[in-house]
């Protein structure tokens, strides 16, 4: 069966994916592997000759979504909130300097876009097609995780210098 | 082609190399005028580049035993060996739950109330937890005031335990309100963002003491108990029952003394 193999061949781009996405290696594994228990599942629904990659890393991020959905909601202002001029108190406004701290702390869906681009390397529009976004929303998204990764990574609070440039 | 019709969109993806060529020149030609930007935009790939270089060592890892099973085609007897795993798990786990009770002690039933706790905690940390800015109302810089607030308001002497061993540093804390008066909860986060809420309350019936009692509500595990006077319960939906129980104990062990 053509699909297993390669089913098989993009397990470690998942775990690439997973790891960024999560933050720790064995809740990553344990993403990776509900992924391949549902797409084995769903298999039926995935139309031969499209692109398996894609597929695989849409049903990775509703299995993901489903994972955190009752307990992790995305901030529902997140794309609309002015960011506080402020840096926050408490541990959350720690200067991060380490990378993998830092994309930890971007909003998720801020996230799961800049580590398709980065990582997978997808065109935007496959990744507005993987996470089911217009096109407009990955652009701003991608944005804003680069804003704050780098503010992060320079030591400033995120936000405070963060003018988007339209 | 005008300066100004270089957008947000065409630098981030002149960042990614994915601009056509002519493109490519405009926004060039529009960042060489701008240093700023140009600095801005160098910075993200450079980002680009460090985060590929942090996660490429997973592509050349081999696959785990578990994930290479999950990716191969379905067997019935994975099913089989499912359910062996779980009553296996469920034995692991109950033995050391057994052995955290205290030799003598007095055990009451559950009683209707007992269970709502962890439900009460379940909802603050649905509720708290996935908050970005306002996760708490006072921050753990000020634990001393937060300690001594809550304390008053419950009217019995409440702390905050420390988890540090256990890689969770506190947040801080808020005033809830509970069925018969107020409540303290107080949010833990490990490095990874993980959070842990610890909620605690008094109780109306005096002298009684429960073991540990896991609960499940939705995604938020929660382990619950009372001593005396006082009802706790740790919930978390981030971490394994495994990981739960031990910051129970440590929990436990830090309040009873």
């Amino acid at each position: 069966m053509d699909e297993a193999k390669r089913l098989v061949e993009l397990i470690p781009r998942l775990r690439r994916y997973a790891r960024a996405l999560v933050g720790d290696r064995t809740t990553a594994d344990d993403l990776v592997q509900d992924t391949l228990e549902r797409a084995w599942a769903k298999l039926h629904l995935y139309r031969r000759g499209t692109d398996l990659r894609a597929w695989l890393f849409t049903v990775m991020h509703n299995v993901h979504v489903n994972r955190i959905r009752a307990t992790r909601p995305v901030d529902p202002l997140e794309d609309d909130m002015p960011e506080l001029a402020q840096p926050q108190r408490g541990p959350d406004t720690l200067l991060v300097r380490d990378l993998d701290r830092a994309i930890a702390l971007l909003p998720a869906d801020q996230r799961a876009v800049l580590l398709l681009v980065t990582l997978e390397e997808m065109s935007y529009d496959e990744v507005a097609r993987t996470l089911g976004i217009p096109i407009g929303t990955v652009m701003s998204r991608l944005s804003r995780a680069r804003e704050k990764l780098r503010a992060m990574m320079a030591g400033q609070p995120t936000g405070a210098k963060l003018k988007v440039v339209k | 082609m005008s300066e100004a019709s270089i957008t947000e969109g065409d630098l981030q993806a002149y960042a990614d190399g994915r601009l056509p060529e002519g493109r490519r020149a405009a926004v060039e030609a529009w960042l060489a005028a701008r240093p700023d930007e140009a600095e801005r935009i160098a910075a993200y790939r450079r980002l680009a580049s460090e985060v590929r270089a942090a996660y490429d060592n997973l592509i050349a890892e081999p696959v785990p035993e578990r994930l290479a099973r999950a990716a191969a085609p379905r067997m019935p007897v994975r099913r089989v060996a499912a359910v062996v795993a779980w009553i296996v798990l469920g034995i692991a786990i109950g033995a050391p739950l057994g052995w955290q009770l205290r030799p003598g002690r007095m055990l009451a039933q559950p009683a209707l109330d007992t269970s709502l706790i962890a439900r009460r905690a379940a909802v603050a940390h649905a509720t708290y937890s996935p908050e970005v800015r306002h996760p708490v109302e006072v921050g753990a810089e000020d634990e001393q005031h937060l300690i001594t607030w809550l304390s008053k308001r419950l009217g019995t002497k409440v702390k905050a335990p420390k988890l540090d061993e256990a890689g969770m540093g506190l947040v801080g804390g808020r005033l809830l309100p509970g069925e018969n008066g107020p409540v303290a909860l107080f949010m833990y986060q490990n490095q990874n963002g993980r959070r842990l809420t610890l909620y605690v309350r008094t109780e109306a019936t005096r002298n009684r003491e429960t073991a540990f009692r896991y609960a499940r509500e939705n995604n938020v595990g929660v382990f619950y108990w009372i001593d005396r006077e006082v009802g706790y319960a740790l919930a978390s939906a981030d971490l394994s029952k495994d990981e739960l129980l031990k910051l129970a104990n440590l929990v436990y062990k830090q309040l009873e003394q």
